[in-house]
């Protein structure tokens, strides 16, 4: 299977990458490759199969709906945000 | 393993393992080591000794973190730039457990990047070179815990396998290497890559270390869901000593190496020798696993790594000038090339027009796969398989093709999509002195019998 330019453009902007262009280009031959060994999986009838998503053995576990006690305070995980204004984290401008 | 006594102190144990950490150190083992910090910590219990007080059951020994395991103990970086300043106030659960019970952390061992890869190759602080010859791999993900290890500088190490990252450089390296039944072991404070097939394990010289290190951090935590309630623990009725051994006729043809195909052999013979059954059968569907594989992890990986953008934590591109650009520059500069492949693969197999052709076959597929290991356990107690098809590689030999690193993680994979245990067991070494290994892999919930069944034939073998 081929993987345009515009392919790799568009599954750059869903992973949220900028990528220069030769990146694009040896990242591209990458897939490609990648995904020409797993459509081997083509050749295999699952017709009617049911997909298993995991391999927990139980489902909704449930706990009571009150605050456990955290490892972490606010002030702690307020101090590994790269930048900090006013006890908040700051960004660039957003708009 | 040496727990610290009046005579053999904490302090002792702890310098012996720092000063040989020091000696090793062209290994490229450690992204960073905590000497004050654990010579601290020993002398805190050689304190406790002296007094007369209890002390746990790891009291004393020295033992390594892979580097993506959450503690205040240096920073957390998953081999990876973009976690490199993160220094955690978390604790993961399963290191928790083990320093409640008085092990000491010296250090932090290299993976590759998010543990994404089979060598150890893919860290942002560069390989980690094999304990038997430097001119190769160390195995990966958790490269540097399995040559921490087989080097003797830590009596054991954590490590996480999400598709063989523990047993392939256990095999690599002439160890032990343990990953569990899936939910075994609370994922708590681990770095997460595939949520529905990571493991917690660990790194040993025997059966019996790890079997010690898997009651101690076995058991349901309400910090991760996804924990079962403790069966390791639980004593079950006494099972016969003879077991009925399986062999894939697949894992076990031309495309294994000849010298991890007589060591198989070997280790069969020495099996049958003790009364042990042996039969032969095909698992047809383990060829699709490893499609199936890098299909359903890079999935998950898209998901998981999304949280790693610059804004809360880690690194930030200094040259980001708007939000969309803190993220874009952030992820582009902090992930590795075999990071970025596996995002966008998954992006492209959870893609609108891609999904059903993709993700969900595989996950049908993935359901035939549990169904045959669940038709195998019904002819056997355990399978006996190699770890990979070749002892370790040469560094460089496999990174510029992906598929190619890839396919070594073929006969590893298929445990980790069914969730069943599998330990890795040295097999003796190549006439070169690389280092071979064989895998046992168990129903789940087998991890205790499995590991006991490996402690007695390593006994029989006088080992």
């Amino acid at each position: 299977m081929k993987i345009t330019c515009e392919e790799i453009d568009h599954l750059a902007e869903l992973s949220n990458f900028s990528l220069s262009d030769a990146e694009k280009k040896s990242l591209g031959q990458d897939l490609e490759n990648i995904i020409g060994y797993i459509s081997q999986l083509n050749e295999l009838d699952t017709k009617g199969v049911e997909p298993t998503y995991q391999v927990f053995e139980m489902e909704n576990v449930w706990r009571d709906d009150e605050i456990l006690e955290q490892d972490a305070s606010t002030d702690q995980l307020i101090a590994l945000a790269p930048a900090e204004k006013d006890h908040q984290i700051k960004v660039p401008k957003v708009l | 393993m040496q727990i610290a006594t009046k005579e053999i102190t904490a302090e002792s144990l702890v310098r012996a393992a720092l000063d040989k950490a020091e000696e090793y150190k062209d290994y490229n083992i450690f992204t960073s080591l905590d000497k004050d910090g654990a010579l601290k910590k020993a002398k805190i219990i050689d304190e406790k000794i002296k007094n007369g007080e209890e002390v746990g059951k790891l009291a004393g020994v020295p033992f390594a973190i892979k580097d993506n395991f959450l503690s205040p103990v240096g920073n957390t970086t998953a081999s990876s730039k973009i976690l490199e300043p993160l220094k955690s106030p978390i604790t993961a659960t399963s290191v928790k457990k083990l320093e409640d019970e008085g092990a000491i952390i010296i250090g932090r061992t290299n993976l590759d990047s998010f543990a994404h890869g089979s060598s150890t190759e893919n860290s942002y602080f560069g390989p980690t070179l094999n304990s038997h010859d430097k001119t190769r791999v160390a195995g990966g993900s958790s490269g540097g815990s399995a040559v921490a290890v087989a080097l003797g500088i830590v009596p054991f190490a954590t490590g996480t396998d999400t598709g063989g990252s523990i047993r392939q450089p256990a095999s690599f390296n002439g160890v032990y290497g343990f990953k569990p039944t899936y939910g075994t072991i609370s994922r708590y404070g681990v770095v997460a890559m595939a949520s529905s097939t990571d493991c917690i394990g660990f790194f040993a010289n025997s059966a019996e270390d790890i079997d010690l290190l898997m009651s101690i951090t076995s058991g349901r935590d309400p910090k991760d869901m996804t924990t079962l309630p403790d069966y390791y623990n639980i004593e079950t009725g006494k099972s016969s000593d003879i077991k009925t051994i399986g062999i894939i006729k697949d894992f076990n043809n031309d495309s294994v190496a000849p010298e991890i195909r007589e060591a198989l052999k070997k280790k069969i013979e020495e099996l049958k020798s003790a009364g042990h059954k042996i039969i032969e059968f095909d698992m047809p569907m383990l060829k699709y696993a490893l499609a199936v594989y890098y299909i359903v992890v890079p999935a998950e990986i898209s998901s998981n790594l999304s949280r790693h953008d610059g804004v809360r934590y880690g690194y930030r591109s200094s040259e980001a000038k708007d939000l969309d650009e803190v993220y874009g520059k952030s992820r582009s500069d902090g992930f590795m090339p075999e990071n970025k492949r596996r995002i966008m693969i998954g992006n492209f197999v959870l893609s609108s027009g891609f999904y059903d052709a993709y993700y969900l076959k595989a996950q049908q597929a993935r359901t035939l796969i549990i169904k045959e290991y669940e038709n195998a356990f019904s002819k056997c107690d355990f399978i006996l398989t190699p770890v990979a098809p070749n002892p370790a590689f040469k560094l460089g030999e496999k990174t510029n093709d992906p598929v190619a690193m890839y396919l070594e993680d073929v006969m590893s994979v298929p445990l980790n999509l069914a969730g069943v245990p599998g330990l890795a067991i040295p097999a003796g070494e190549t006439k070169d002195g690389l280092s071979l290994g064989l895998q046992l892999v168990g129903p789940r919930r087998s991890d205790r019998e499995l590991l006991r069944f490996a402690s007695n034939i390593a006994k029989k073998e006088g080992k």
